[in-house]
């Protein structure tokens, strides 16, 4: 592995992880797309810095003003939805594409020399980290290395002094408002974290994987746990297994790095998404079937106990007639009636069921429900 | 240009009427969809499900070596529309709410397009070039076959719009209602969501991919700022998005290097904006207006009691008091500015600088404003109170 190869993944884990640890309370507190505003605005405040203050690019006063203007959108989208005259997600839809458009044209109009160009900011490209360099203490990094780097160690600071507060605001607003918490704070420290890590990111790996590393590997552990801080290292580890096998599958077809990597949180999302034990799709399909089987047999061994020792008995209990009682089709007749004698729960005698022991105090349980 | 000249030559010039028709086209289409989007809660839709337009564009572009508008709209429509899907399966089967499941998909199927898009420049060539377009849109490459080909798409999601008219509106407004009614509620659905990706995707190749969820959000918004009635939001949504859509294509068009989307999206804003703040009713600036004149009879009519219980308590009714005491009593309102005014009305004086006493018009004033205060609190009339 050439040292090349081995940057380019390490800057991908380190943007992974920086990204990860606002995204899960972006997902947790259903704000998610608040980031993407955030990070389609911030190139606003990158070409006004560069335009009217004539910033380079790279400069820390330039990730401050874009950051200030990843925090104006979100400042402007609460104005929008406190005025009441729009829905919340009507607002973001509204806000954020006016600075995104006010940019671009701004580039179209003043720029069209410049290295400031639209593409730059939602392609980004993970493969040029190598050679952008900074010296410190004489040693040669590589710039995303200190930009991310100094970013992350912000955000996982800010996590450590803040996570009590950031978990009473997410869970409980109320309660976190009643203690004294302002939530409204928070809210604001988390989104000056989103934005100071969507303009780094943006930088160096483009908007659209800033986006994606803060959802999908949240959303990914959010599927797999219950408990927050396990949900905060997994999705640390989901974007960084993303950064690292997107850098291989984008080497292996020569494809746009950052692209892939945002391709393959997609793709352990979809695997979380099917095979993910308790809330994923199949866990939850084969749940509803035993549950709908289990309410089955219950139906069933109650509607014998119901019936026993009435004249109706015989009646009652013969297979065929459950088909009008319960309008069962003949197939689930079997099925549950199987599934019944397999568990000890009622046996066959001359084409009728009869309950056992243990199909009683089943039915009774049932019937205290 | 002269401005004549240049109204002239929308209707001469080949490339500005195509451009101007096949904007409007687009931009009434999103319009209408979009308020039906706005009503449910999708607005954000249309971001996440043009973003997932992208791989679309480039698989098909890579199975067929085709740019036309129809073969691209097929992928464009295709992916987004398996976008959208994503996002109720992901919403209706799990624990993750709507705004992660677009976020999710809209970034993941954006970077898959991304990926697909550098693979064709590297191995195609510069026949990407084309596509490029399909980021941020370029309306003077309409051809006459494009607008033909958004006329024929945009009648088919209109024709349906007015087909299942009554059917929309309920999952609107009561999906709960519609479905007690027996109406097929999930086929309804996606039928709707299936009709708001049509429009975005009509609207690729001019607005591009990252802007195009502007034109379902912009003027539903501003449209719903001038009308509580589902009809003529629809009809109005449609009407300011075919407006901004051919005005923005047209000045994009007539002016060197500028990219269409951002143009056309500011146009679009620039009307929700203005709508937001001046429609009558709902209009903020009405609001705010009507708040800063409450607030000054407000003003007024406290100093006014103020004064007149000061002089009340006085052997001297006319005994001055210094506009500190007054600000101290009512510590909440603007009390130098409301003595100036009520200076100017001749209902207080000062008989020394800055030492204030109510005049005999003032005390007519003040029984009068208190009746009126009192009147219009009754309840019969609290719909006045609520500014």
């Amino acid at each position: 592995m050439s040292s090349n190869a081995l940057i380019i993944q390490g800057v991908g884990i380190v943007v992974a992880v920086a990204c990860a640890l606002p995204g899960v309370f972006l997902v947790l507190r259903r704000a998610a797309m608040v980031s993407d505003a955030i990070s389609h605005s911030v190139l606003f405040g990158i070409v006004v810095g560069v335009m009217a203050f004539e910033l380079e690019v790279g400069s820390p006063f330039l990730i401050l003003m874009a950051a200030l203007s990843g925090l104006l959108t979100v400042w402007l989208v609460e104005l929008v939805i406190k005025s009441g005259r729009l829905a919340n997600d009507a607002a973001i839809g509204l806000i954020f594409p006016i600075l995104f458009s006010l940019a671009i044209v701004i580039i179209n109009v003043f720029a069209r020399n410049t290295h400031i160009d639209e593409h730059v900011v939602l392609l980004g490209e993970l493969v040029f980290a190598p050679i952008n360099r900074v010296r410190i203490f004489g040693a040669s990094i590589p710039e995303g290395f200190v930009v991310m780097g100094s970013i992350l160690i912000v955000n996982l600071v800010l996590l450590l002094l803040f996570y009590k507060e950031l978990k009473i605001t997410t869970f409980d607003p109320s309660l976190a408002a009643a203690l004294g918490f302002s939530p409204t704070l928070i809210y604001y420290g988390l989104m000056t974290m989103v934005s100071i890590t969507a303009v780094g990111a943006f930088d160096h790996v483009g908007a659209i994987l800033a986006i994606a590393l803060m959802i999908a590997p949240a959303s990914t552990a959010y599927l797999l746990t219950n408990n927050l801080k396990w949900m905060i290292i997994l999705s640390a580890f989901f974007g960084s297994i993303s950064a690292v096998s997107g850098y291989w599958v984008s080497n292996w077809l020569d494809v746009n790095t950052s692209g892939t990597i945002a391709a393959m949180t997609g793709v352990y999302f979809l695997l979380a998404l099917v095979f993910a034990p308790e809330h994923g799709l199949l866990a939850r399909f084969i749940e509803a079937t035993q549950r709908r089987r289990r309410f089955a047999v219950e139906m069933l061994v109650f509607h014998l106990f119901n019936h026993e020792n009435t004249p109706e008995q015989a009646n009652e209990s013969s297979v065929t007639h459950f088909m009008e009682v319960l309008n069962w089709q003949p197939e689930k007749i079997t099925q549950t009636t199987n599934q019944a004698v397999q568990t000890g729960l009622v046996h066959r005698k001359n084409g009728q069921l009869e309950l056992t022991g243990k199909g009683r105090q089943l039915a009774e349980t049932v019937m205290a429900r | 240009m002269d401005i004549i000249e240049f109204i002239t030559s929308i209707f001469t010039s080949y490339t500005l009427r195509n451009v101007a028709m096949g904007a409007a086209i687009m931009g009434g289409v999103s319009g209408a969809l979009g308020a039906f989007a706005m009503l449910r809660k999708q607005s954000l839709m249309g971001d996440a499900m043009s973003h997932a337009a992208l791989p679309g564009i480039a698989i098909i572009f890579i199975l067929t070596q085709l740019k036309t508008a129809a073969a691209l709209f097929l992928g464009a429509f295709v992916s987004a529309w398996l976008g959208a899907l994503l996002v109720m399966v992901v919403v209706r089967y799990t624990r993750i709410k709507a705004d992660s499941g677009l976020g999710l998909v809209l970034a993941v199927f954006f970077g898959l397009g991304l990926a697909l898009l550098s693979w064709i420049q590297r191995s195609m060539g510069a026949n990407q070039a084309g596509l490029d377009k399909y980021l941020f849109g370029r309306a003077a490459t309409l051809v006459q076959d494009d607008v033909i080909t958004i006329a024929i798409f945009g009648a088919v999601a209109i024709i349906l719009v007015v087909i299942f008219w009554k059917e929309f509106k309920l999952i609107c407004f009561d999906v709960d209602f519609a479905a007690t009614l027996g109406f097929p509620v999930r086929f309804l659905d996606v039928l709707l969501t299936s009709l708001i990706v049509l429009a975005i995707v009509l609207g690729l190749q001019m607005v591009g991919v990252v802007l195009m969820a502007a034109m379902v959000v912009a003027p539903a918004a501003a449209a719903r700022q001038w009308t509580d009635n589902l009809a003529k939001m629809v009809i109005l949504s449609a009407l300011f998005g075919a407006l901004s859509g051919s005005l923005g294509a047209i000045i994009s068009a007539t002016a060197r290097g500028l990219s269409t989307g951002p143009i056309i999206v500011l146009t679009a804003s620039a009307f929700a904006v203005f709508s937001l703040l001046f429609a009558p009713n709902r209009g903020l600036v009405w609001d705010w207006l009507r708040r800063r004149r409450n607030n000054r009879r407000l003003a007024a009519v406290r100093v006014l009691e103020v004064l007149h219980d000061l002089s009340q308590n006085h052997t001297n009714p006319q005994h001055p008091h210094p506009t500190a005491t007054l600000q101290a009593t009512l510590p909440s309102y603007a009390v130098p500015v409301t003595l100036k005014r009520l200076e100017s009305e001749g209902l207080v004086k000062q008989p020394t600088a800055g030492q204030w006493t109510i005049t005999q018009s003032g005390i007519r004033r003040t029984y009068q404003l208190f009746n009126d205060e009192q009147t219009s609190s009754s309840p019969n009339q609290s719909q006045e109170v609520r500014a």
